[in-house]
This record gives structure tokens, sequence and C-alpha cells, in this order.
């Protein structure tokens, strides 16, 4: 039967279309390899279009203090100093030239006054420093690197007849399998979503750039690509994820109408004045001031309100604290039964502007509610609640090759890949780490082929993943994949969310293996034509996979720390900063196992002020100074 | 706030197929997205639709709602009456795969078929200097999320197989004017080969393709209105042709 299952053979295969994928599919053809390029959605259709803010990257076009020193400490700062260093290093190093490349290929950035490249404010950058395109920076990045493939295409049309001769895209295709041969990668399998047919690649390297997690969650910013499929094949294939109890909540995404949950709602509401408030009508976030920030942050109205118009004498008003103190003070009101009906708070900027300069400073915000849930933010206040956004764990890789720890000849780039952001990515940050680590697992992969040649896959191995594809149709009366997804997404909003518990945790591990094992007993209604029931099935197993990574490594991890809150182990630890959760995959169950975080350099620990380090690590390491 | 709503689907594949009545639960604020997904969920496990984002963003939900191409992620169940049954049916000019999902590869054919940017050779990376005034044109183009409901609503393709060949449509038209416009871009004569390569000429400038662009781009004023006039200057008058080899970018031609 093998012989009837569509082949390919090329030297990588790059499973993702977003922003990592097509950046390494580019460099790995101009290394002069051969390239495929598999997504489950159309051509240039990503999660990274998405993206609207901005791009990081220290050109030092707006204010000329600004490096890629700063941005490094700015980096591992929003990380809380979890992040491994080397790939911080290495992003703000080559983001600018990043950037600029983009531009080689017809990208087109807001501009400065001077004609160079725009960059704007975000959290937690000391300089402005974002490049952007209005509110639609991930689009013009998609774009730009679609439209660099079909121009490396032409190319090969003109020279060899063929475009499609040594970079192709299959689109709405799903990978379900990573396979090896003798212990390396030798290709990878999966199905066409339009016809259910399966189909074969041959090849010696696979990168992953299969982005995020956020469908495991109820209420999420996440396209429903986002069901952390290149998490689940890299366990399965024998890599690693590293440090997967960090995800960043959001804390405003929008709770109600049904349509727009968890639709991204952008933090400039907040910046030009927006307000909280719980049902009963209180400004609460005066509440939520921690101590450290307390001298930063106005503990009355009156003061807050006068910040907007003098920033010099006044405190900053509490709704503009980092992202992570926000989304708890707005989960404790809504557990509290403060919340609305909905499960959110109110954000308002009606009070304070008026409609015309609303619709001047927000017209994507006004635009967005008013299209979508029929709201009219210059008259009624927005319902809002925490959004599952970003997660900073993944897959294990060396920095400077992006190679997946453990696995020859599997590469991991984008959000997939950990380590870069360690406990919280800051904004902006992601769409650089796209650019700068998918060239580096083109350029990685690359070098390795050259080295290693192919490896063919035998029949057995297609047989056994023809198999699991098979699989659903053949059970009747089995469970529908539909509501499992639904008890997941339950079971990860309400034990494994932004505020977690012991005991939560481990009922949460308990009810996610209940679901695994229900799950090998789903059938699905219908063929094999675009089916997405059939679908979601696969999708939901990676699901289960990446939950029960999370819930575990959160309930090992006894701090509180960027994008993993334990209530009863509130505050940071030094000593577990300097851990790294290991996730691996037995065949039965996700393990943990902590290892210890890569050590700063001295170089690079003398960029800092002792006394800010400090505040993270211990006194041990302080006194050693770096490790050389 | 929940009603029920009554929906005919199109249901089938590139064979045969035909509508079918489905009542659903709906509750206000929803968008015809999320009634599919309803339905998916609750009655019919295989039904196909292709969407992504679910925020107007990626263009992948375009299909006909009452016979209008629109993206239903961003179409409200609320803009139709209560007692109107809604009739959803995928994009008219691509081929059915199944249900409401079409083939759409004729776009990245004709994609293929536009010759891509070229940068200047001497021009180092950093080094470019544009003003906000001259990317803004070619910025309104690539604003297009690509959902191809201009494409779709063209007459000159939706009922017209046979002009497909020769005609890229309204999302490549704005393509051309894009690389057109673009202050750094170094290939000459676009204008020309729209007329001449991907059938501008065949446009007679209806506007529908502007009419249903979600993103409001002004397809028709902005991109192919300047490059038919520009074509004609071009056509007739050889003094402002050669004046083009030097002016290209000043915006003259
Ligand atoms: C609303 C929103 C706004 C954001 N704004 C910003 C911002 O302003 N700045 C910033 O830096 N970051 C931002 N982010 C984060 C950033 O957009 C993402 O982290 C980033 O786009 C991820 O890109 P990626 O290339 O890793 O993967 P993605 O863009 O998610 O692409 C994943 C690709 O993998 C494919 N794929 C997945 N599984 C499979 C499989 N099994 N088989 C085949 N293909 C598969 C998918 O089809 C897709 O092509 C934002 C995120 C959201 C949700
Ligand atoms: S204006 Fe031209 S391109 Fe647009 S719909 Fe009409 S004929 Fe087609
Ligand atoms: S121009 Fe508008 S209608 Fe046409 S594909 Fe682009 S976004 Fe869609
Ligand atoms: S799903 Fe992306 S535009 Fe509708």
């Amino acid at each position: 039967m093998t012989q009837n299952i569509e082949r390919h053979k090329y030297d990588i295969v790059v499973i993702g279309a977003g922003g990592a994928g097509l950046r390494a599919a580019v460099e790995a053809r101009e290394a002069g390899l051969s390239v495929a390029i598999v997504c489950k959605s159309l051509f240039g259709k990503a999660h990274t279009v998405m993206a609207e803010g901005g791009a990081a990257a220290s050109m030092g076009n707006v204010n000329d203090n600004d490096n890629w020193m700063v941005h490094f400490r700015d980096t591992m700062r929003g990380g809380k100093f979890l992040n491994h260093y080397r790939m911080a290093e290495l992003h703000a190093k080559e983001a600018p030239d990043r950037i600029w490349e983009l531009e080689t290929w017809g990208a087109l950035f807001d501009r400065t006054k001077e004609g160079k490249i725009s960059q704007r404010n975000f959290g937690g950058h000391e300089y402005p420093r974002l490049a952007h395109v209005g509110d639609r920076t991930g689009l013009e990045l998609i774009r730009t690197m679609q439209q660099r493939i079909v121009a490396l295409q032409q190319k090969d049309q003109r020279d060899t007849g063929d475009a499609e001769k040594n970079i192709k895209v299959f689109a709405e295709v799903t990978i379900t399998e990573i396979l090896k041969e003798n212990g390396k990668i030798a290709g990878a399998y999966g199905y066409r979503r339009s016809n259910g047919e399966e189909i074969l690649f041959e090849a010696p390297a696979v990168i992953i750039a299969t982005g995020g997690v956020g469908k495991t969650f109820k209420i999420t910013s996440n396209s429903w690509e986002g069901t952390g499929d290149g998490h689940a094949l890299a366990l399965k294939a024998g890599a690693n994820l590293v440090d997967m109890e960090f995800l960043q909540f959001h804390p405003t995404g929008m709770v109600w109408p049904l349509s727009v949950k968890g639709l991204l709602v952008t933090e400039s509401v907040r910046g030009e004045g927006g307000i909280l408030t719980n049902t009963a009508g209180e400004r609460f976030m005066f509440k939520y001031i921690p101590d450290v920030f307390k001298d930063k942050y106005a503990d009355n109205e009156a003061e807050a309100d006068r910040w907007y118009v003098d920033q010099d004498n006044n405190r900053r008003p509490p709704e503009l604290l980092p992202r992570d103190e926000v989304a708890r003070a707005i989960n404790s009101e809504v557990k509290a039964g403060r919340g609305t009906e909905h499960g959110g708070v109110f954000l308002d900027v009606s009070k304070r502007l008026s409609a015309e300069i609303i619709k001047k400073r927000l017209p994507s915000m006004w635009h967005q509610f008013y299209e979508l849930a029929g709201v009219d933010i210059t008259k009624e206040p927005m319902e809002v609640g925490p959004t599952c956004h970003y997660v900073m764990g993944g897959v294990e890789v060396e920095p400077d090759s992006a190679a997946a720890v453990g696995v020859d000849g599997l590469f991991a780039a984008g959000e997939v890949a950990g380590g870069m952001h360690g406990s919280n990515r800051l904004g902006g940050n992601s769409l650089t780490d796209l650019l700068v680590f998918g060239r580096r697992a083109g350029m990685g992969a690359a070098n390795y082929v050259k080295t290693h040649g192919a490896n063919p896959v035998s029949d057995a191995t297609i047989e056994k993943a023809a198999a699991r594809i098979a699989a659903p149709f053949t059970r009747t009366g089995g469970e529908n994949a539909y509501a499992l997804h639904q008890e997941l997404q339950e079971v990860t909003h309400n034990l494994v969310g932004i505020i977690r518990t012991g005991p939560e945790l481990s009922e949460a591990i308990e009810k996610i293996a209940e679901l695994r094992k229900r799950s090998a007993n789903i059938s699905v209604s219908g063929d094999r034509v675009f089916n997405p029931g059939f679908h979601l099935a696969f999708d939901l197993d990676n699901m289960l996979l990446v939950a029960e990574s999370t819930a575990k490594s959160a309930l090992l991890r006894q701090e509180s720390r960027g994008g993993h809150t334990r209530d009863d182990f509130p505050g940071m630890n030094s000593t577990w900063r300097q851990v790294n959760h290991i996730s691996s995959f037995d065949g039965e169950q996700v393990n943990i196992k902590a290892q210890p975080l890569p050590v700063l350099p001295k170089e690079l620990f003398d960029l800092f002020d002792v006394h800010e380090l400090e505040k993270y690590m211990t006194p041990q390491e302080i006194a050693k100074g770096g490790s050389n | 706030m929940a009603r029920t709503l009554k929906l005919r689907i199109w249901r089938g594949n590139d064979k045969d197929g035909a509508l079918q009545d489905v009542s659903v639960e709906a509750n206000s604020g929803e968008v015809v997205l999320d009634i599919i997904h309803r339905v998916q969920a609750t009655q019919m496990g295989d039904l196909a639709v292709r969407w992504n984002c679910k925020a107007g963003k990626c263009g992948s939900c375009s299909m006909e709602i009452n016979g209008k191409p629109r993206l239903a992620c961003m179409t409200q169940i609320s803009a139709y009456p209560e007692d109107e049954v809604i009739t959803i049916t995928p994009l008219r000019a691509f081929p059915v795969i199944k249900d409401l999902v079409t083939d759409v590869s004729f776009n990245y054919k004709k994609a293929m078929e536009v010759r891509a940017y070229e940068h200047p050779v001497d021009l180092k990376p950093g080094d470019a200097r544009m003003e906000q005034v001259d990317v803004e044109r070619s910025q309104e183009f690539r604003k297009c999320i690509e959902c191809f409901l201009c494409q779709d609503t063209c007459h000159v393709i939706r009922d017209h197989e046979e002009n497909k060949k020769s005609f890229a449509g309204p999302r490549f038209f704005i393509r051309i004017a894009e690389l057109d416009m673009h202050p750094l871009d170094t290939l000459r004569n676009r204008k020309q080969t729209a007329q001449q390569e991907h059938g501008l000429g065949m446009c007679n400038i209806t506007k529908c393709c502007t009419e249903v662009c979600p993103e409001h781009i002004r397809i028709t004023d902005n991109a192919i209105i300047p490059m038919k006039e520009r074509v004609v200057d071009v056509k007739y008058d050889p003094l402002r042709w050669l004046g083009s080899v030097i002016r290209k970018r000043d915006g003259i031609l």
C-alpha cells in the first residue's frame, strides 16, 4: 500500500509558513538546497499576519542611544533572567539586519522624517524600537517573504523552466508525524486537508516552525492554527521542550460578545486613558499595586487622572502596570464575583475622551468593536479579560544553529522554539525572533544536510504513520473531537490558567490524562474530503500533550515568575531562576526534569548594574560574576 | 438573547451539490462564521469551511452570503432581519472543493506571473531613505489580505472561465500598481505589462471590486484608473515615454 502514497524528496522540509518558516525556507534555498514548505492554511495566511504592533530591532532610527546591548538588557529583564542568554544576545545583535533585509525584498515600513524606518515605543523597551507598518506589521512580514519566495521561483522558472524545482509550498497539508530512520531525521508524514490523502516527504532535515499553542486554552488571541503541533511533533520525535509552564496572558482580550472571545484589545487603549472597573463600579486597580511599584503608580483617582496632563508631577495610573500584574488583578476581581456575567471587567475610554479623539487615536480598536461586536466604544465600555497570547516555552535548541537538542537533523524556530524569551516575552520581540532564528535554522539545516546526505524512509515507518491517520475512521460511536476539545479548554482555563495552585495543577494532570485516554477513541463522521472533524482529531492529540507538559512543569515550579503565577508560592526565588524544566515524552506520558540554566558569561554579566542582578541572582552567582 | 436562525448552506463537491436547510441557535453579537462553527460542532461534523484568524486579518473565510462576496468572520448576523433565511454559498468564480471551500489556486498562479520587486543593486541594506507620503501610495495596496473577494466579484471572470487565462484580476492590478508606485523598484514598464500581459484592458471600471474589498482599498480609483491613464499617455506620447526612463520614480508618469 505504501506505493500509492504521494511522495516527495527534498533536502529540507519546513513545517510552517509563518514568519519563522518562510525566513528559514528562503535561507535554505539560497544556500543551494531544495526546500518544501508545508502549512495547514493557504500560503500567506499564517497566524503571523495577526501581529500588529511591530518588530523590535535596535536600529536607533528614532533615538540613537539605542544599540544591541540596551535591547539585550531589556529582553533579559522582560524574561526575568530566565532567558537563554545566547539567544537573547544573537537576537539583539542581528535584529536590525533582518529588518533592513526585508526592505531589500520590497517591504515598506513607516518612515521617520529623515526617511528612515520609523520605530515606536512599546512596553519594556527603553527606546522607541518597533519597526512597524501601521497596525499590520505581521502582514507586511508575511507578504514580503511570500513575495520573496515567488521571486526565487520566478528565477528558477527562467533558469530551469520549472518554478517549483527548488522551492515549493504545500499549502493545506497537516504534518502528523516526523519520521526517523537509524535515530536520525528522515522526513515527515501527513495528509492533504482538501482530500484527506496522505503525503510523504523524504528529507534528511526538518525545520519545525509551527507557532504557538493558544487553542489549548478557552480564551485566546491566537488563530486556529495554534494547536501546538510542532511542540508535540518534536516531543514524539525525541526532542525536548523547555519551560512549558510559561504562558503569556494578555490582560485585555475581548470576552463578549461570544463572537470575539479572546480577540486582542491593544495596550494602547489603556495608554490613551482607558480605565478598568468592576461590576460594583469600582476602579479596582488601586488595590493591586505591588510594593515594588508603589513609588511609581498613583494610589488615588485624582492623582491618576492628573497624570494624563502632567506626567512629571504625578504617578502613573495603575491600569498601566505590567501586563502580568493587570491580568492577575482582573482575574482576582472575576473570581471574587465582581466580574461581568461573561467573566470579564469593564474597560472604558468613552468617559475620558471625546468620540472624535477615540476614533482618531484608536481607529482599529473602534473598528474592531464596531464591526465585530456591535459595540461603540465612544459610548459604551468594553468587556475585557485575560487572553492566552503567547507561549514562551518550546523546543530546546542550540542557539546558533537552531538545532533541536538530542535529535540529529531536527531544527526549530519561531514561537515553537523555547529559551529566547525566558519567563515572559516583550512585545515586538517575537517578530524579530522569527527572522533571526528562522534564518539561523535555515543555515543550520543547510549545513547539516551538506555534511550528512540522504536518509531514506523505510516502508515499516510509512505504514505506522499511515495507520495512525486511518484510525479515527475505523471507529464508530466513539468520542466527539469537538466536545473533547471543549472539555480540555475548560480544564486548562480553570486549573492551569493565569493563577495556579498545587492541588489544582494535580487535578489538571489527572483530568488531562483521562482526556488523553478518551481521545484514543475518537470517531469521525463523513469521509476524508475537507473534513474539519477529522482535522481536529489530530490537532487535539497535540494540544493534549502540550497541556500535559505545561501542567506538569507548572506543578514542579514552586515560585511565581513572568508567565507562571503560583498562588501557593508567590514571589520570585533566585534558586529557581537557575532551573529550566525539560519535558520529554516516553511514548506513554510526558516527564519533566530540572536542568541548570546556562550561566551568563562575564562579558554579558558586566552589561548590567550588579545591584539590578542582585534582585534576580543568588549571592553566590553575584560573587562569581559570570561564567568565565 | 438566543434565537433560532434559519440557514441555507450549500453542500456538495466539484460534481454536484445543493442547498441544505438548517436551524441553529444563535446569540447576539455573533458572526456568520460562529454560526457555521456551531453547525459543524452540533449537526454537521464534516461541514467544510476555510478560516484562520477570525479577526478579518487573514482573508481565509471568503464566501457568498445572500449572494454577496463577504468575509464570514466579519459579517454579523444582526445585519439580517430576524425572520430572514440566510443563504451561504461558496465563491462562485472558483471551482468548489467541498461545501464552502473553493480552489483558489488561480490566484496563486496569477501571483507567479507578476514580475517580483527588484531592488536597486547598489543600494545597501539600511541605506534606503523614503518619504512617508511616497510609501503610503503603495502601502494602501499592501493592506490587501488576499481574500480574493474582488476576484470573485469581477464580472470579467465571474462567469467567464475563458477570460481567466488572459486576465489577472483586480487583486493583481493593485499588486502591479503597488510595484509601479514603489519608490525603490527598478523594473520598468510595469504599466505596459499590466495592459499587454495581465489584461488590464478588459476591465471596464465597474468598481464592483472596490465595493467588496474588506480593507477598503480603492482598487479602481487609486490603482486601475491611474494605470489605465498612464498606459494611454505612454502609448501615444513618445516624448514622455523617453522621459520615463529617468523620471519614472518622480511620480511624473
Ligand atoms: C493578536 C496578536 C498580535 C501580535 N502582535 C505581535 C507584535 O506586534 N509583535 C510581535 O513581535 N509579536 C506579536 N505577536 C506574536 C507573534 O505574532 C507570533 O508569536 C508569531 O507570529 C509566531 O510566528 P511563527 O512563525 O512562529 O508561527 P505562525 O505564524 O503561528 O505560523 C505557524 C505555521 O505553522 C503551520 N503549521 C502548524 N502546525 C502544522 C502542522 N501540523 N503541519 C503543517 N503546518 C503546520 C501553520 O499552518 C502556519 O503556517 C502577536 C500575536 C497575536 C496573537
Ligand atoms: S472595476 Fe475592473 S477589475 Fe474591478 S470588478 Fe470592475 S471590471 Fe473587474
Ligand atoms: S484587494 Fe481587497 S478584496 Fe481584493 S483580495 Fe485584497 S483585500 Fe481582498
Ligand atoms: S478568518 Fe481570517 S479573515 Fe476571516
